[in-house]
């Protein structure tokens, strides 16, 4: 690590943790965890829709946690382990919440996805079977314009399913529509 | 291709009732991947070396003259690069070419809070955005109009000198059939006001664009746009370079919603920075400024006069919109058309009067959103049908389908509409939701409401006049087996991508992964017009069809040759290509295509489509005509609570005819995300503005230019949903296929109200319909007086005399009737009249050979 004399002020010099791989990055101090991922690191997985803690498009994992990156300065997270979208899969092999949102229908546009995969991601690592109303809970700082939401929460649960071995896999009407002559039954709305 | 033989027979008609391999499979999207593991690249993920960053200086003020720019401050900081003022780039632009109003930066006056003045570009975003804020602009205010009616009132100073009528941007005012008559004949005339708040589309993804410099004067934009070749266009003539000198790469959207659909002052402004100052050059708004970008849906006061006779059916109707437009033009003609156009096509209207006008006012340019224009309209219809279903005894399902328009038919304005499934989606979402058991009859503060729409599968003309292919499709194939799909189209994540992919795939009976693709470079693709009108899945489809199927047909002559058998016996499926008789006797799909790269060289094939030409010949018919349309219908469920007027949305029905879905998944995805984009229409969504007070400027400001304010529905908001798809191939249809991106939004914003009428019994007439308007109703209700909110008055406008079009019915032949001789209108690519004899062959004529 570069001195801090050898650098103009206004800027830190750090080896970033993402993803356990090891980032010797220069920034400027003032710079969001957002912004050093991108522009330093060029992991570029990670996006951003307001920049102001309000769309969750941006959040990453720091220490195993869900955080939004770019409400936390990059001096902030030099002891810390950050996990980025470009992370989740094991290899070549994409991680279950990654094929369930592929495969599902949960990525349209894709462009809140890798900010709702990273909180779904950190909710499944503490408990791999939630209640949907948990997945609400977990993902109420995520916007996504596009699919609606269901099938987000529905594939968090068909990730968590995979992930625990289990054959559980959303209903037959999710992949090809509701039977058009079936009467009415209710419902819990 | 036109050398070639027909190979009518070859592998199975896919336009016939058979099964298809991979159409209507719900495979993995074919960007699935990318976007699960961030590697799509959006604009904003590009990074060039030399990249400067790019700044807008956006006017503080409503409208005035702009006295002085002062740059100097700016140039002065370190690491700034250079600037770009209007005079620099004084060609104006627009999407149509009737309101070309826009400039790249202003060059005399700001119209709008958030308007472009000047641009800096710094070697960082932080440099450029301190030095945007350093330039100094002088105005010189001048008065602002901030609605409709304040338009109509201030003719003077007209923010542009082209509009119809001082500050009326455009008057429309068509007249189909005897409509006083029709009144006459009526037995209840029912008159409503209603109003549609403006909102944006709010995709996640903030614009963003890079200008990067070539050899030979030459430059690339890379930009989020859905509508590449339209901002090609627009380059070309702001930067008065040939268009052969300048490249649109359009990147993924991270969401249109019609939002990234105009060419954009900052695409403008990046191109010409790169060639000013030699490096590739970018720009991300920030989430405010794409409030300022704008574009959404125009907020349209409307009034609905409608005559039934007593068995419900509809005798004639007069339709009048008022639209506040914003600033510019944009697509707002069009808009303006489109809140009349759709009108006639669900239920049959034997007279129809539409008049409409768009205003110009002091805030953001609106444009086309989801459902451009129809949706206002629609909530207008489907809320005066639920009204007149109570005054005449008759259910508001049943009163809908007794007035079904007919399939294979032509509508009062002229309108074809082909297949109708609404009957199909009317009986499915009543039988899914126990309408007939339940609604009327749910306990107090719950309630069911119904509603229709229709959209297009695409817009039956381009933009721009011309008589060329809307969509085409370039296939390459070779030795490896691996085809290679070039088009134009751009992914907007509607699944663009995936029709083309899938399409090519079907026909010549490969795997999605046997396939490329190269989209949305005006470089490397034939031309597409882009992701608006839904017309994708229709103009992208119909031309890969025909790229495969040329291509198809080239193989299978070599294939037959080589083994000896009969082209019409050949069958493509499972990677192979064999006689149907002797499925061993075939070649794997990569030794058919080198049988036929030995053969006949080098291997490529083209499709192209062009719409049908629409009956309408009166001037404005241009509007509203499509290949064929979509139909939904829903049910919504609505809780009401009494006391606040606070409500929750328990559940919807949606049926959507929807022909054939390409992927069910992706399709009802797209049902998906209607219903809840309808819904942030219906409750909480709405882009308006406030004055500052008089000692602050008294600025015209957007109240809210924020997430977090704007309010947009989030996870918890979201009911359960029971998606239909009605599935009958429409033959006019690429593999049967119509549209679902926009058509299932339209019944949503009017089944919520009318089922908050069925809850508590107040009517509101309006939307967002907020729980403050339900308390005012109820309110109104406990006193005694009727329980309606929303406008009461419509102001006076003058739409001029009105163009006089006999229906179908009544004998016309699609001409106005006192129409100043309709001569053809020509275009440099020939006229109608060669349009349609190159229709006619559209196989082989006016096409470009493989
Ligand atoms: S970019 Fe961080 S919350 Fe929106
Ligand atoms: S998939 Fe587009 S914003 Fe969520």
């Amino acid at each position: 690590m570069a001195t801090a004399t050898a650098l103009p002020t206004g800027f830190t010099a750090a080896v970033l943790r993402v993803n356990g791989d090891e980032y010797p990055v220069v920034f400027p101090t003032h710079h969001t965890l957002l912004e050093v991922l991108r522009e330093q690191c060029g992991l570029t997985g990670t996006k951003h829709g307001c920049e102001l803690g309000e769309c969750g498009a941006c959040a990453v994992r720091v220490d195993g946690e869900a955080v939004l990156s770019c409400l936390k300065l990059a001096v902030e997270v030099r002891d810390s382990e950050v996990e980025t979208v470009e992370g989740l899969q094991d290899g070549n092999e994409l991680h279950p919440l990654q094929r369930a949102f592929a495969d599902f229908g949960a990525a349209q546009c894709g462009y809140c996805t890798p900010g709702i995969l990273m909180v779904a991601n950190a909710l499944l690592d503490r408990n791999d079977d939630p209640e949907d109303a948990e997945i609400y809970e977990a993902l109420s700082g995520n916007l996504c314009r596009c699919t609606g939401y269901h099938r987000i929460v529905t594939a968090v649960r068909w990730a968590g399913a995979m992930a625990r071995g289990d054959d559980w896999r959303p209903p037959e009407e999710d992949f090809h529509g509701a039977d058009s002559q079936a009467p009415h039954a209710e419902r819990s709305g | 291709m036109a050398a070639n033989p027909k190979v009518e027979a070859v592998g199975r008609d896919l336009r016939s009732g058979e099964e298809y391999r991979l159409i209507g499979t719900a495979f993995r999207r074919v960007d699935g991947r990318a976007k699960v593991t961030g590697r799509t690249q959006f604009a904003d993920d590009l990074d060039f070396p030399r990249m400067a960053y790019v700044k807008l200086v956006r006017s503080t003020v409503p409208h005035a003259r702009i006295r002085n720019i002062d740059l100097s401050a700016a140039l002065a900081m370190d690491g700034v690069l250079g600037t770009l003022v209007g005079a620099e780039l004084p060609d104006k632009f627009g999407i149509l070419p009737v309101s070309e109003d826009e400039h790249a930066l202003a060059v005399d006056t700001v119209r709008f809070v958030g308007d472009p003045v000047a641009a800096v570009a710094a070697v960082s975003e932080d440099i450029a955005h301190e030095a945007a804020l350093a330039v100094k602009v002088e105005y010189e205010l001048l008065p602002s109009i901030s609605s409709f009616d304040e338009a109509l009132r201030t003719p003077e100073p007209q923010m542009h000198d082209y509009a119809d009528d001082g500050n009326i941007h455009k008057k429309v005012s068509l007249k189909f059939g005897d409509v006083e008559e029709g009144f006459e004949e009526a037995d209840m005339i029912l008159e409503d006001t209603c109003y549609f708040e403006g909102n944006t589309h709010l995709a996640m993804e903030q614009h963003s664009a890079v200008g990067v410099p070539e050899d030979a004067g030459r430059v690339t934009v890379y930009s989020s746009t859905q509508t590449p070749h339209y901002v090609h266009r627009a380059l070309t003539k702001v930067l008065g370079l040939p268009a052969s000198r300048i490249r649109v790469v359009a990147c993924s959207n991270g969401g249109g919603f019609g939002g990234k659909s105009d060419p954009f002052n900052h695409e403008m402004v990046v191109a010409k920075l790169a060639l000013k100052l030699g490096r590739p050059c970018k720009v991300t708004l920030t989430r405010e400024e794409v409030f300022y970008c704008h574009r959404g849906r125009h907020p349209v006061l409307m009034h609905l006069k409608t005559g039934f006779k007593e068995d419900g059916s509809i005798t004639s109707q007069h339709l009048r919109t008022a639209l506040d437009g914003g600033a510019f033009g944009s697509y707002g003609v069009a808009s303006t058309y489109y809140t009349g156009a759709l009108q006639t096509t669900t239920y049959r209207i034997p007279n129809y009067w539409f008049e409409g006008a768009r205003a110009f006012t002091n805030k953001p340019p609106c444009g086309p959103k989801r459902g451009h224009g129809t949706p206002q309209p629609r909530f207008a219809f489907e809320v005066h049908l639920d009204k007149a279903a109570h005054h005449l005894g008759i259910d508001p399902a049943e009163l809908r389908l007794r007035n079904l328009q007919p399939p294979d038919s032509v509508t009062a304005n002229w309108l074809r509409i082909g297949l109708i499934e609404l009957r199909e989606c009317i009986e499915a979402v009543v039988r899914g939701s126990g309408w007939k058991e339940r609604y009327g009859k749910l306990p107090e503060g719950r309630g069911l409401g119904l509603a229709c729409g229709a959209y297009l599968c695409g817009a039956g003309l381009p933009i721009y006049w011309n008589h060329m292919p809307q969509s085409g499709v370039q296939i390459k194939l070779d030795r490896s087996g691996c085809v290679a799909v070039f088009c134009g189209e751009t992914e907007i994540g509607q699944g663009s991508d995936s029709v083309l992919a899938a399409i090519v795939a079907e026909v010549l009976g490969i795997e999605l992964e046997d396939i490329r693709l190269c989209v949305g470079d005006t470089d490397l693709t034939p031309v597409d017009l882009g992701s608006y009108s839904s017309r994708v899945t229709m103009m992208v489809g119909h031309a890969a069809m025909q790229a495969a199927e040329r291509a198809r047909d080239i193989i299978a002559r070599a294939v037959a040759a080589q083994l000896r058998v009969s082209e019409t016996e050949l069958v493509f499926a499972d990677r192979r290509v064999f006689p149907a008789g002797d499925p061993d006797d075939g070649l794997d799909f990569s030794a058919a295509v080198v049988a036929a790269e030995a053969r006949y060289g080098t291997l490529g094939t083209t499709g192209s489509y062009i719409p049908p030409r629409a009956p309408g010949r009166y001037r404005g018919a241009g509007v509203g005509p499509s290949p064929t349309y979509s139909y939904s219908a829903a049910v919504v469920e609505v809780e009401v609570d009494p006391q606040t007027g606070v409500y929750d949305c328990r559940h919807v029905w949606m049926a959507h005819d929807i022909g054939q879905a390409i992927n069910p998944v992706l399709a009802l995805g797209q049902i998906e995300g209607s219903i809840y984009m309808g819904l942030g229409e219906a409750m909480m969504e709405e882009q308006v503005f406030r004055r500052l007070p008089k000692k602050l400027s008294a600025a015209l400001v957007h109240k809210m230019p924020s997430l977090l304010e704007y309010k947009s529905p989030g996870f918890h908001d979201m009911p359960g949903i029971t998606s239909y798809m009605i599935e009958s191939r429409d033959e006019r249809a690429p593999m049967g296929a119509k549209e679902v991106g926009q058509g299932p939004l339209l019944p949503i914003m009017p089944a919520v109200v009318n089922a908050i009428f069925d809850a508590v019994g107040v009517r509101v007439d309006q939307v967002p319909a907020t729980p403050e308007l339900i308390l005012k109703g109820l309110e109104a209700k406990a006193r005694g007086r009727p329980a309606r909110v929303g406008p009461t008055r419509f102001p006076r406008v003058d739409y001029g005399t009105p163009v006089e079009v006999p229906t179908p019915e009544q004998g016309g032949d699609g001409r106005a009737r006192h129409d100043p001789k309709h001569r053809g209108l020509r275009s440099a690519s020939g006229t109608m009249k060669d349009r349609d004899e190159a229709l006619k062959e559209r196989r082989s004529a006016t096409l470009t050979t493989a």
